[in-house]
């Protein structure tokens, strides 16, 4: 496994995405095609189970279907007072689509870049989250979407006067605007880093044991597999819930 | 490991799917579950609104056994009364009957009695004259004694 380059080219060679183009119009193939793959599995599988549902006996489909929705549904209900046709199912997507990306870290860290590399593909980086702009791409959507709602809830001259005048007072305007930019700026910052940082570091920890001697791979591959099993989860939904959060603080008014 | 043009592609497609979810798929699927709340809550309401009525039913069929129980108990009562009454008739008329049939009998066996009597007496009467008319053959002359013989035979018959 480890061919040209030793232990460092194999590493680098993992970690290096597919991409096209130059510059800032660099786009990482491996990342599209990955996260829209998965992106439709989610609409696929929650679409057969939305024609299909029924008040009656749900199948296991819909019961499986049914259990993520109410979980979030009570996310979102425990969280955010308002009345909103968007939270829910932005936390729905969230929650799915997220998981889904850091599932596909369970994947052998070898399996799919070695079918990419049958076809031809030089570089392959199979989890969409190890991605800056794939968790950018969404934490960035979540922070237009406090922007948007905190101008529309509070009106433009609440949203000002929020940004000046909180939390020191209007005497310390300058400060209280410094303060809070960095406070809402922090939210978009701190939600993509946190899921990037912990699946690039499950991925990386994955790619290390691969390294390892193939007696020892499955005794160290199995134990952070099922550890990691715990992470993937925990990440995704702290991701929807801090989406969650954010956009209940966006709602209200001081 | 640098921002470029793939997160506004990956911002496409998610917004993408959180419309998609957000008109496909949120709804219909919290509508089922609404309706399944309402239908499990009616559900519960007719399971109870059922244990009440059964309640009722129960009383209910209790009053009314109680009621053909005591109308039956009356019924056999009166039956037996009757019976009764029945028997005692058809007991008094048997006997009325049966002294009816004595009677008759009783009054039969009389005129036969009579009757044997009268027989016996005309033949005695006869005998005694026979006899008489024996004895007295040569010394009584009919037609001189006629009104004897005849008051003899009066006093015999």
């Amino acid at each position: 496994m480890a061919s040209e380059g030793g232990a460092t080219g194999y590493i680098v060679h993992h970690l290096t995405p597919l991409s096209v183009g130059e510059g800032f119009w660099t786009l990482h193939l491996d990342t599209l095609f990955f996260s829209a793959v998965l992106g439709c599995l989610f609409i696929w599988f929650f679409k057969s189970v939305a024609e299909r549902a029924t008040s009656g006996v749900p199948g296991l489909a819909q019961n499986f279907a049914e259990m993520i929705v109410e979980f979030v549904d009570t996310q979102v209900k425990d969280t955010f007072h308002g009345r909103s046709e968007l939270i829910a199912p932005l936390a729905l997507t969230i929650f799915c689509w997220v998981f889904l990306w850091n599932a596909m870290d369970m994947l052998p860290v070898d399996l799919l870049p070695m079918i990419g590399s049958l076809m031809g593909m030089e570089y392959m980086r199979v989890v969409p989250s190890t991605d800056l702009n794939g968790t950018f791409a969404l934490s960035l959507s979540v922070f237009f979407l406090i922007f948007f709602y905190s101008i529309k809830v509070k009106g433009i001259f609440g949203f000002i006067k929020e940004m000046t005048c909180t939390p020191f007072g209007p005497w310390l305007m300058p400060f209280n605007l410094m303060l809070k930019v960095v406070e809402e700026l922090a939210k978009p910052i701190s939600l993509a880093l946190r899921l990037f940082g912990n699946l690039y570091a499950g991925e990386l920890v994955f790619i290390l044991i691969a390294l390892l001697p193939p007696v020892v791979q499955p005794l160290l591959g199995f134990p952070w597999a099922i550890f990691h099993i715990l992470v993937i989860t925990l990440q995704a939904f702290i991701f929807m819930v801090l989406t969650i959060v954010y956009l209940s603080l966006a709602h209200e008014d001081h | 490991m640098s921002i470029n043009a793939t997160l506004i592609g990956q911002m496409i497609t998610f917004s993408l799917l959180v419309w998609l979810t957000m008109k496909y798929i949120w709804p219909p699927i919290i509508a089922a579950l609404e309706e399944r709340k309402v239908k499990i809550a009616e559900g519960l309401a007719a399971a109870e609104r059922g244990q009440e009525e059964i309640k009722l039913a129960e009383k209910k069929a209790k009053t009314v056994l109680k009621e053909a129980k005591e109308k039956s108990a009356e019924i056999i009562g009166s039956a037996q009364k009757r019976a009764n009454e029945l028997v005692e008739e058809s007991k008094m008329q048997a006997q009325k009957e049966g002294e009816r049939l004595l009677e008759a009998a009783k009054a039969q066996i009389e005129q036969e009695m009579l009757q044997a009597r009268e027989n016996l007496r005309k033949e005695v009467s006869a005998l005694a004259l026979r006899a008489a008319e024996q004895i007295l053959k040569e010394e009584i002359d009919k037609a001189k004694h006629q009104d004897l013989l005849n008051r003899t035979a009066e006093q015999l018959g």
